[in-house]
């Protein structure tokens, strides 16, 4: 895992040589739950996978994932939450996100998350939550899809 | 016919044996062209009385109740008494947990198992910025002696052991327990029951700590002493492997890792100038059930006969009680599937089972909901049930170590003792688990681990029924049990209640001891006791250590 300077944002015109870039995602355990075994064989695979992952580690509030994603220039925020704290965690960072004017990170969930939130995390941008049993495949698909 | 003539012809009858089966085999393949458990540890197509020619029986396993321990540590195990079963259980407020503690109770529950929520686990107070989303959510919400009070309401403290998972804070729960007992006119001399205060593979595996290792290991060392004399009878740790395995490791990682652990943690008592048979035999443990079947049987045995060996050869133990692993066992909670959750009895139910052949002193038996919830309390109640099944129905619990004897089981004992001692020596090497940890080798290790068995998952190599085979379609089950989120609202009007309430200026000065007692070398043991019955909240308490010791940094161990 590399932390690489992006200082030079490409602009939109560049958009195809982006796609060949490879895809930089944050790997991030927003709140206080100490369960990292999801989010670290993800990280894991998503970088087998051959994209770029900024881990953040634990105890991460909502405002240190927002910068750090804004800081490593990230096309994606990948957040795993098992302790119950997603219905809020969540839409904070993207309440965040949108105050500092980003608009085009793809932001994903994971964890113990109850069908019966999805809809309302989704509302609140969130692009797609994935539950246990969900493969690394899917995951790794469902990014280089959306990016 | 004599055993030694058996001994005599088997290693050729068993040659010509094996000549005919690869025969068939090379026409009829088997399942898969080898076989190899979740340790790596690969497994033949049969164990005889070959693969134990070279064991001493009196030496290596020898007679529950007696050196080394593999057959268990008491001579009559479940024929004396069944083990503890114990659920782990804990929401929301005091108050609500209360109730399903007395719930439980009333079910036949025959211990108590507190779960904190996580501002609780890592000394936040409720109305700390980072419990946002938090508080009472994983387990119940304590900030102060008043709720530690309601917890425990009409639960008599000494008819009840009660085993609290608190690690870096475990000072300030079990001085809050002590009180709480006072106030009931229990002495504290006769209180039973365990906290986890396991640092170490919270740096690992679970998250929850707070202080860097070394003064952690100090607070530690601290409860050892202080419990030694005013609290016999309480487990001063519960070293553990559960979450190291709940994390990814293998089954002999999980002994090994623990057992380092523990050997850290003596080395720490010592050299506090503790005496290893004033504390060894209130040292506890936690593992894992998990899939493997005969392996985690394997797995219990094993690592009693290890550490029982270590306290023996190593640190000199003379008291027997020093040399005995006594442990609680948990189901493995990351085999729960969130397909087809019904399936999860079955899998718990076996888990249970593996504990039990394995000589566990108590139980927490998962429910089939948790992949999705907290558990509800139906889900809560089966699983008990599957206890009370196995201890009274099935037969198992009335001969000691039934499989003990079993070619494979004891090969396999032997095993898994062998490769965890090799983990123990590479962690020796290093300087011990403390560094090890430092260094990031076991987290690399377990992550390692963890990551291989996805990749198994996903290419099918092993198969989880339900989620990557034989799926169904089906309805994600509603009315999940949830917490309100006014439970922190709630929390944060009784915590400026009892700051209007309480003598600010007691606590204080009980507060200013505890910071000097912190930079000194005195035990703080007392001076937590003192600040908690004040009515000092844990946030302040952990505050003020907070300043004198600083906080962990973790390591990244994903480059």
């Amino acid at each position: 895992m590399s932390i690489v300077d992006h200082s030079n944002k490409p602009g939109q015109g560049d958009r195809d040589m982006e796609k060949k870039k490879k895809i930089r995602v944050l790997a991030a355990k927003p709140g206080l739950d100490g369960h990292d075994r999801g989010i670290k064989v993800v990280a894991l695979a998503l970088m087998n996978g051959g994209m770029e992952v900024v881990y953040t580690g634990l105890r991460q509030t909502p405002i240190q994932i927002v910068e750090a994603a804004i800081q490593e220039d990230v096309d994606v925020i990948a957040m795993s939450i098992l302790s119950g704290a997603h219905d809020y965690l969540f839409p904070k960072v993207m309440e965040l996100l949108k105050e500092r004017g980003v608009e085009d990170m793809l932001v994903l969930g994971g964890g113990i998350i109850p069908d019966e939130d999805v809809p309302a995390l989704k509302e609140s941008g969130i692009a797609e939550i994935f539950g246990p049993g969900t493969t690394t495949g899917e995951i790794i698909k469902y990014i280089e899809n959306r990016v | 016919m004599s055993e030694k003539k058996v001994h005599d012809n088997l290693p050729n009858d068993f040659e010509k044996w094996s000549e005919s089966v690869e025969k068939m085999v090379s026409k009829r393949p088997e399942r898969k062209p080898e076989f190899v458990n979740t340790s790596g540890i690969p497994v033949n197509r049969i164990y005889s009385p070959l693969n134990l020619e070279d064991t001493d029986y009196l030496e290596e396993v020898g007679f529950p109740g007696e050196y080394p321990y593999t057959r268990g540590v008491q001579p009559t195990m479940y024929r004396g008494r069944y083990w503890t079963m114990r659920m782990y259980a804990g929401f929301a407020t005091a108050k609500e947990s209360n109730s399903r503690y007395r719930f439980l109770l009333d079910q036949g529950q025959t211990g108590l198992s507190v779960a904190f929520d996580l501002p609780t686990q890592i000394g936040y107070d409720s109305d700390n910025e980072m419990a946002i989303g938090e508080v009472g959510k994983v387990g119940v919400a304590i900030d102060s002696l008043k709720d530690m009070e309601i917890l425990f309401d009409k639960i008599p403290l000494d008819k009840v052991s009660t085993s609290m998972t608190i690690n870096a804070p475990a000072a300030v729960l079990l001085a809050m327990y002590m009180a709480v007992a006072e106030k009931q006119g229990v002495s504290v001399d006769k209180l039973r029951g365990t906290i986890q205060n396991d640092i170490l593979k919270e740096y690992s595996s679970r998250g929850t700590y707070i202080f860097p290792p070394k003064p952690s290991m100090r607070i530690i060392t601290d409860i050892f002493s202080f419990c030694a004399e005013k609290v016999p009878l309480w487990n001063t740790i519960s070293i553990s492997g559960y979450h190291i395995r709940e994390a990814g490791s293998t089954a002999v990682q999980e002994v090994a890792f623990t057992l380092a652990n523990g050997i850290a943690y003596v080395k720490a008592a010592l050299d506090a100038g503790l005496d290893v048979d004033a504390f060894g035999p209130r040292l506890s443990f936690f593992f894992n059930a998990h899939l493997d079947f005969l392996e985690e049987i394997s797995k219990y045995r094993a690592a009693r006969k290890l550490w029982a060996t270590i306290m023996k050869e190593r640190f000199g133990a003379k008291n027997p009680k020093s040399l005995m692993m006594r442990f609680h066992t948990q189901t493995a909670g990351c085999t729960l599937t969130a397909q087809q959750p019904k399936n999860n009895i079955v899998r718990v139910a076996f888990q249970a089972l593996s504990a039990v052949l394995g000589g566990t002193q108590s139980l927490h038996t998962n429910s089939m909901d948790e992949a999705l919830c907290l558990p509800s309390e139906a889900a809560v109640e089966t699983a008990l049930r599957t206890q009370q099944v196995i201890a009274h129905e099935t037969g198992v619990t009335d001969t000691v170590d039934p499989l003990a004897g079993s070619y494979y089981v004891e090969t396999l004992t032997k095993e898994i003792y062998d490769r965890a001692w090799k983990y123990i020596e590479k962690i020796d090497a290093m300087g011990g688990a403390v560094e090890a940890v430092e260094k990031g080798f076991i987290q690399r290790e377990i992550q390692d681990s963890a990551y291989q068995y996805q990749r198994e998952i996903e290419k099918d190599e092993r198969v989880v029924v339900g989620l990557n085979r034989f799926q169904v379609q089906e309805e994600r089950p509603s009315n999940l049990l949830r917490v309100d989120p006014s439970v922190r609202d709630e929390q944060i009007d009784s915590l400026n209640r009892l700051k209007s309430e309480r003598n600010n200026e007691k606590v204080d000065r009980a507060l200013a001891k505890l910071k000097d007692g912190a930079e000194s070398k005195d035990n703080l043991m007392p001076l937590v006791f003192e600040a908690v019955k004040e009515y000092s909240t844990l946030g302040e308490i952990c505050d003020v250590l907070r300043e004198v010791f600083g906080e962990y940094q973790q390591i990244n161990t994903l480059s």
